[in-house]
This record gives C-alpha cells, structure tokens and sequence, in this order.
C-alpha cells in the first residue's frame, strides 16, 4: 500500500497560497532543492531545504514589486531566473544574485490580470496569458531583456494557464472558455498560429480549464477542470518527425466521479504517476493501470488524500530530484511537502 | 449622467415576522440555514444605473465610470425586500460542509446580479468554518445569461481578482455596510 505522507506544513504567507515551482537545477548532486512560492498577500517566497534536517526554511520575500496577488510563478529551465505574473498586470523577472533575488525586467502590455508564465524547454522564450483572453510569447534577449514577439487571440474567455511543451516549442494554453488551445510557429519569423482546438466537440471539457501537465516523454497530456474530470491526451512521433508538420492530439480517456469539486491542478511526475489538487481539500494520485483488461479503464486512483490543506489547493508540483516530493498550495495560506512511501 | 432606472416598479413584499428558534434542536458546529439569513437579512443593497450590455463584464474597469453614482441608489430597499432573497434561498448540508445560496435578480436582465454575488459571497466569508464550502446560483429561470453568470460568481480566482479591483471593491463594501445595524 501506499501513502502520501507529510513531511512539513510551511506557514508564512497571510493570505491564499496560488502556485509554487521547483527550481529544476536543484535536487541533484547535493544542491538542496528550492522552490518558490507566490501568493495573494502580493508576495513571492524561496523556499530552500536544509540537507541535515531535510526541512524547507524561508531564505527571501520578493516583496514590493507588484501591487496586487501573484498568481503563477516560474523558473528559467538554468534556475537563474524567475518569472512571477500578477493580477497588477505585469510579469516581474528577477535574478537571483548571490541569494538575493533582484527584479531584473518587468513585461507590461496585458490589459488585466496576468494568470500564468511559462519558460520553453531552451529558456529562450516566455509566455504570458491574461483574463483579457490574449497569450504572448516573449523572446528572451541578453542582459535580461524580453521583447514580445507575438500576441495570440483565439481564446474567446479568460486565458488561465500557459505551458510549454517539455521538448518541442510548442505552446498549451486552457480557458474559462473550455477548451485547450495548441500554438505552434508555422514559418521561420515569429508566426504564431493555433493549430488545434481541443474543445467540447472533440471530446473536451465541458467548463474552464484551470491547467495541464505532461508526461516525461512528452506524447501524453493530463487536463483538469471545472466540470469535476480529468482528461488523457496522447500525440504520435513527438521529436522524430524531422522537420514535418505538427502532430495532433487526440482524447485518450475521461477520469470522471473521483473529484466533488473543481481540480484546480494537476502535476505528471518522471515516475508516471500523475497528482492532482482540488476545492474539496485533498489531492488525489494516479496511475497506469496495466492490469486493465483490453477496453478497460487505462488509469486508476492510486490514493486520495483527505483534508490534505484545511481548503482549497490550488498547486500540486512534483519536485525534480533521484525520489521526488509533492508540495501542495492551499487557500489556508500553506504549503505542504509530501513523500510517497509504502507501508 | 441621469440613466433610466434598470427597475422602475419593484414589487415590495412585507418583511416576515422572525420567528424565535429554540437554541437546544442545533449541535455546536451545525450551520443553521436560519442564521445565514438573518446575516443576510440586514444587508443592504443599492442598484445603480447600469447599461445591460455590462451584465457579464461587471467585473472590468468601465466600473470606474459609475462609481460616482453609488450615493444615489435606485431602491434603497434589502435584498428580502425586493425578493432577491429568502428562506428558502439557502441550503446547508454540514455533513460535506457544503452551503449553496440561490437568489433572485429582481429583473431577468439585471446587470448587478454579479455585484449581489460578491456581496454575499464577501458578507459570508468569514462566519463560516474555512473548510465549508459556499456556491452561490441565481434562482433557475430568473436570469437571461444565468449559467454565464452562475459560472462567473463561482470562479473564485475571478472573485478574487475583482476584490482587488478599488472601485467594484468599494462598490461592494457600500452595499454590505451602508445599512447595516
């Protein structure tokens, strides 16, 4: 059997905890593994563990930049940079110097709230989606300079998360407006075009998609939503077609009844288990499952964490690392680290 | 600016007799549909003037245009008053903690059905345990966009955003206290 066990509650946030992100450079050859929290206190906090104790301390409050809640915070795929985007309307970057983190370059141009950010696999370009219903794609330039290279419209609602694909710069975005746009560069000058919609009528959800999340290699996709399911999305020949067209994504399977409130978010580990987070306080885990029998169901509840946070979760990430932690986001205004042991 | 009243001719029912309730049927931590009522009951709300294309995009920044306008409420009349709301407009179920609170727009266009949403929904937040959760609908049949602005009231990051928003927070904060006792 298994069980997601809590290792620490981290408090310090005063007011609800909206995402968090594993820096992906540490967790490896005795680098502590960090991570950054941001939050509706107008705050973002790093997060570093302590090798002995294996406990996270706050080592920094990025405080007095934006003037409103941060609500999705990124790291550069180099760990030196760090994306936070805003209900002020801007994304701020900043750079860690010596363990202190500056705020390098502020990316202005949405009309509101800034829902979401997102680094591609090279860390040479930025996305950045608004309830104005537009995405931007940002080329990073140096000496921490952005220029927008592209606005997309194509959403008809709200945009609420942006993420790249983790090999190909192909860019996900999912809206209030219930589907899953695919944005892919269609010539060699920044020509950015939606090239599939997965929305109700291709088997999509049915109310806002609040995120999505990859599988290692990439050829799967996982999407939560409002309308209380999870969805598997499988592509073909990702990275061996050399130089063709784009491939599509096509429904794989709807996991419906495990959640009775909204799924706010959802994390596919390295090890295939996928993690979700939702309004009724607990997270949920995810496999294969290779014991179904032809036509059978192709993922099962691995566990359900009851009352994980005292409300809302908001963020359920996987950390990088040889044995990966969960760290969860709540509307309590905590953060939980958990590990997956048998008993 | 002088804008036509959104509803000219309001139908004013007259207020229930409360009914004094023994303390001894409720557990501690039970939430009595009851007490969510009478919280309700002394909140006041001010309809203003606003053009009818802004029903789902109450939300956005044109609030700035009418804010001016708040000293001068269309009905200076309760939300049970004008039937938005009433006994019956609230279910409890404290076994999974769940609260669901439907109300009435008192016309079927009216574009504060979003405001009267965020007012009830920043009125309750905090006399409820954390853990319980609130949903709030406008009465089945009673709205013309009524599953647009069931989904709005609850997006809570939306909710969230608009909080923060001065001028519809200020908006909010007139409504709930301007008569309270």
């Amino acid at each position: 059997m298994m069980e997601l066990k809590e290792i620490q509650r981290l408090e310090g946030h005063t007011d609800k905890v909206w995402s968090l992100a594993w820096n992906p450079t540490t967790g490896h050859a005795g680098i502590p593994l960090v991570f950054a929290s941001c939050s509706g206190d107008k705050t973002v906090r790093i997060w570093e563990q302590n090798l002995s104790s294996g406990l996270w301390a706050c080592t920094a409050v990025l405080d007095e930049t934006h003037t409103r809640t941060v609500r999705s915070c990124a790291w550069s795929p180099s760990g030196k940079l760090l994306a936070t985007a805003s209900f002020d309307a801007t994304t701020a970057i900043w750079e860690n110097v010596g363990g202190d983190f500056e705020c390098v370059s502020t990316l202005e141009g949405h009309e509101n709230e800034v829902k979401c950010v997102s680094w591609n696999a090279a860390g040479t370009l930025l996305a950045t989606c608004s309830r104005d219903k537009s995405v931007w794609i940002w080329e990073v330039l140096p000496g921490n300079e952005f220029e927008c290279v592209s606005v997309l419209q194509g959403h008809s609602q709200d945009v609420k998360m942006v993420k790249w694909h983790p090999t190909e710069d192909i860019l996900f975005s999912c809206s209030y407006d219930n589907s899953v746009k695919v944005w892919a560069d269609e010539g060699d000058s920044d020509d950015w075009q939606c090239v599939q919609t997965l929305g109700e009528p291709n088997n999509g959800h049915t109310s806002t998609v609040w995120a999505l999340s990859f599988n290692v290699s990439g050829d799967k996709m996982v999407t939560c939503s409002d309308d209380l399911t999870l969805k598997v999305w499988e592509t073909e020949s990702v990275g061996t077609q050399s130089g063709g067209g784009f491939a599509p994504w096509t429904h794989l399977c709807t996991l419906s009844g495990y959640h009775d409130r909204t799924i706010f978010s959802v994390h596919w580990s390295r090890e295939g288990i996928f993690a979700s987070g939702a309004a009724d306080n607990a997270i949920r885990l995810f496999v294969d499952d290779n014991e179904s029998q032809v036509g059978g169901p192709l993922y099962k509840l691995l566990l359900k964490k009851e009352k994980a946070h005292d409300m809302d979760i908001n963020s359920v990430q996987w950390s990088p690392g040889e044995k990966p932690v969960l760290a969860s986001a709540s509307d309590d205004g905590t953060i939980k680290v958990w590990e997956l042991t048998s008993y | 600016m002088t804008l036509g009243l959104i509803n000219a001719n309001p139908v004013v029912h007259a207020k229930k007799e409360r009914i004094a309730r023994s303390d001894d049927p409720h557990a501690d931590d039970a939430v009595d549909p009851l007490d969510i009522y009478d919280i309700l009951f002394f909140f006041s709300f001010s309809l203003l003037p606003l053009p009818t294309q802004l029903t789902v995009e109450i939300l956005d920044l044109a609030l700035t245009n009418f804010v001016r306008d708040i000293r001068d409420p269309e009905h200076p009349y309760s939300l049970e008053q004008l039937s938005v709301l009433s006994e019956e407009s609230i279910s409890v179920d404290d076994k999974l903690g769940r609260i669901l609170i439907t109300f009435t727009p008192t016309v079927q266009h009216c574009s504060m059905a979003t405001v009267i949403g965020l007012c009830l929904r920043v009125k309750l937040k905090h006399y409820f345990p954390p853990h319980y959760k609130v949903d709030i609908k406008v009465s089945p049949g009673s709205h013309a966009n009524e599953e647009s602005v069931n989904k709005q009231l609850n997006d809570k990051e939306r909710v969230a955003a608009a909080l923060e928003n001065p001028n519809l927070r200020q908006l909010v904060d007139e409504c709930l206290y301007s008569n309270e006792l």
